[in-house]
């Protein structure tokens, strides 16, 4: 099933923004809580969609990939921090010169790191669940301490860089800048996946693989290759989804990468694993129930993600759009 | 005539379990060798086998003459030779066109070609951008079928092409064999005892993971005690 095909986890998305709306003591709340919602899910939704391709594709279950987002947010902090002069410039093009940087730092890194994990790590027990959960968790903990050891133990505080501050008033709803641009990136990040697995031969080998690895193989594919790639372009884009998580926070430590990893695996448990469409609705669904809850009923908050899990598990046992195997 | 494929003593084993003893038969080129026995007789490990799926643990596997037997499956596919599994292998959250043009390896969709595979299965062309996944199982042996002949192939291996098939299907199925029998050479594993005698120019029989038989059908097909013999109750549940 697909977005194509399955409007129905959409129409819930709708539905639950919506019926937000009679909670709300205002509109403008409502916008901002959305807006707040949308941003954080996008956020989400970059972090876990490499996680929920490798799964889907390679059948492997990666928890080192927390440690993506903690090197992908340091490499990129690092580089923010060192250019603090053009971070703290009222100019949008002196802010671009240091995020541009920091973002292809923090990509490069984590994309590099995944690679070695792949060649190292993962590939000797491929096909081992129970080993997988075993190796990648050990090598989340080296990671967490090596950042330690790189970039001491202390949480770093990151102050956005100075255009990415404040807020934007829509009528009397205030919309903070950062925000906004999250969703407008996230939103970028889905449609080039869509682009790329819809409209491409690659894409379309993705898919076949995370159906089929075997019969791929029987086409003529040499799937490890494409292994290979997934794995690194999922690493590079929890790089991604790390910096940007730090700078939503304004803050960054070794241990962000294994705490945001409950939510990642809540996401892409809801959204089917392996299905990027699925991660997309799903960290949607996370990010603005979170946010209405939080309001609302800000004790039920914490649970307010299980309970989702729980909810669309009874609906759609295998997630709202299950993939393939 | 020199052989296509060639098995020669080759035992698969799958963890603890043996499941060919020293396989041995031959396939000619340019003919239809069916591959008969009962359930477990070891027909579709052999295909695995043949395909690299799994690895033969001993003997030697010769495609045109070079040993293939520690070949790769993406390797073994670019020598030309295609896999139909038992289940079809399909891609159902690909469209039916989306099937065939990850399977087309060597460039765009030749139209010629598509239009040849249109005239043996024209319901492909009617749910062309349909998704597979909601085909009905004639239909998805079609596309699998279809898949495997996109581009012109050395030797196809079919498991069980009929399976589950209903009667007016199984024989369009037979029509698209015999067309296919001109342009290719194949290898079709096969329980339905009417599908493979309307087919095949040779057979061979498996039985418990070795060979027992080997032949022409037309001798096997006019030899009611020998078909009974190896095939026993299989023949008068699938005939």
């Amino acid at each position: 099933m697909s977005l194509r095909s399955d409007w129905l986890p959409l129409a819930l998305l709708a539905a639950i923004a919506i019926a937000a709306l009679p909670l709300m003591p205002s509109a403008p709340t409502w916008i901002t809580l959305t807006i707040a919602g949308l941003a954080m899910g996008m956020m989400i939704f970059i972090m876990a969609s490499g996680l929920t391709l490798v799964f889907g594709l390679m059948d492997v279950m990666n928890f080192a990939h927390g440690a993506f987002i903690s090197v992908g947010a340091y490499a990129g902090a690092s580089v923010l921090l060192t250019m603090k002069s053009a971070t703290r410039a009222s100019s949008l093009a002196s802010n671009l010169a240091a995020i541009v940087p920091a973002v292809l730092a923090a990509m490069a890194l984590a994309g590099a790191l995944g690679w070695f994990f792949e060649r190292v790590v993962v590939r000797p027990v491929y096909g081992d669940h129970l080993k997988q959960i075993l190796v990648t968790t050990g090598g989340l903990i080296v990671c967490e301490e090596l950042i330690h050891v790189v970039w001491g133990p202390d949480l770093i505080a990151l102050p956005r860089p100075a255009t990415l501050t404040g807020s934007v008033l829509f009528g009397d709803a205030a919309v903070e800048r950062y925000r906004m641009l999250a969703v407008f990136v996230g939103l970028g990040v889905f449609a080039a996946m869509w682009l790329v697995l819809n409209r491409t031969k690659i894409g379309l080998l993705i898919r076949a693989g995370v159906e089929n690895t075997e019969m791929v193989e029987a086409l003529g594919y040499r799937i490890r290759r494409i292994f290979v790639a997934v794995f690194i372009t999922g690493s590079a884009l929890a790089g991604l989804g790390g910096i940007m998580w730090a700078m939503y926070q304004e803050s960054l430590t070794a241990a962000m990468g294994m705490q945001v990893m409950v939510v990642i695996f809540i996401v892409i448990i809801i959204g089917g694993l392996g299905s990027v469409g699925g991660c997309f609705v799903g960290a949607l669904l996370v990010g603005l129930l979170a946010n209405y809850i939080g309001y609302v009923a800000p004790k039920l908050a914490l649970g307010s993600n299980i309970l989702l899990m729980v909810l669309i598990l009874l609906w759609r046992p295998r997630g709202l759009y299950p993939a393939g195997k | 005539m020199a052989e296509l494929l060639a098995l020669r003593g080759v035992n698969t084993r799958i963890g603890q379990y043996h499941i060919l003893h020293g396989v041995d038969f031959g396939v000619e080129p340019n003919s239809l060798t069916m591959l008969l026995g009962r359930n477990g007789a070891g027909k579709t490990t052999c295909l695995r086998t043949i395909m690299g799926l799994w690895r033969a643990s001993a003997g030697s596997i010769q495609f045109d003459g070079a040993d293939i037997a520690r070949t790769l499956t993406p390797e073994l596919a670019r020598l030309g030779i295609a896999y139909v599994p038992e289940n079809m292998g399909i891609f159902a959250g690909l469209t039916v066109s989306e099937n065939l043009v990850l399977a087309a390896r060597h460039g765009p969709l030749d139209a010629k070609r598509l239009d040849w595979i249109f005239a043996l299965f024209p319901a492909l062309k009617k749910f062309w951008h349909s998704f597979a996944g909601n085909l009905s199982g004639g239909q998805k042996q079609m596309l699998a079928i279809a898949r495997a002949i996109v581009e012109p192939r050395r030797l196809l291996l079919v498991d069980e092409p009929s399976k589950g098939l209903a009667p007016a299907i199984v024989q369009a199925m037979i029509d698209a064999f015999q067309e296919l029998k001109r342009e290719t050479t194949l290898l079709v594993v096969e329980q339905n005892f009417h599908f493979a005698r309307a087919l095949g120019d040779a057979v061979v029989v498996m039985d418990s993971g070795r060979i027992v038989h080997r032949g022409r059908m037309a001798e096997l097909a006019a030899d009611e005690a020998l078909q009974q013999r190896l095939l026993g109750l299989a023949l008068d549940t699938h005939q």
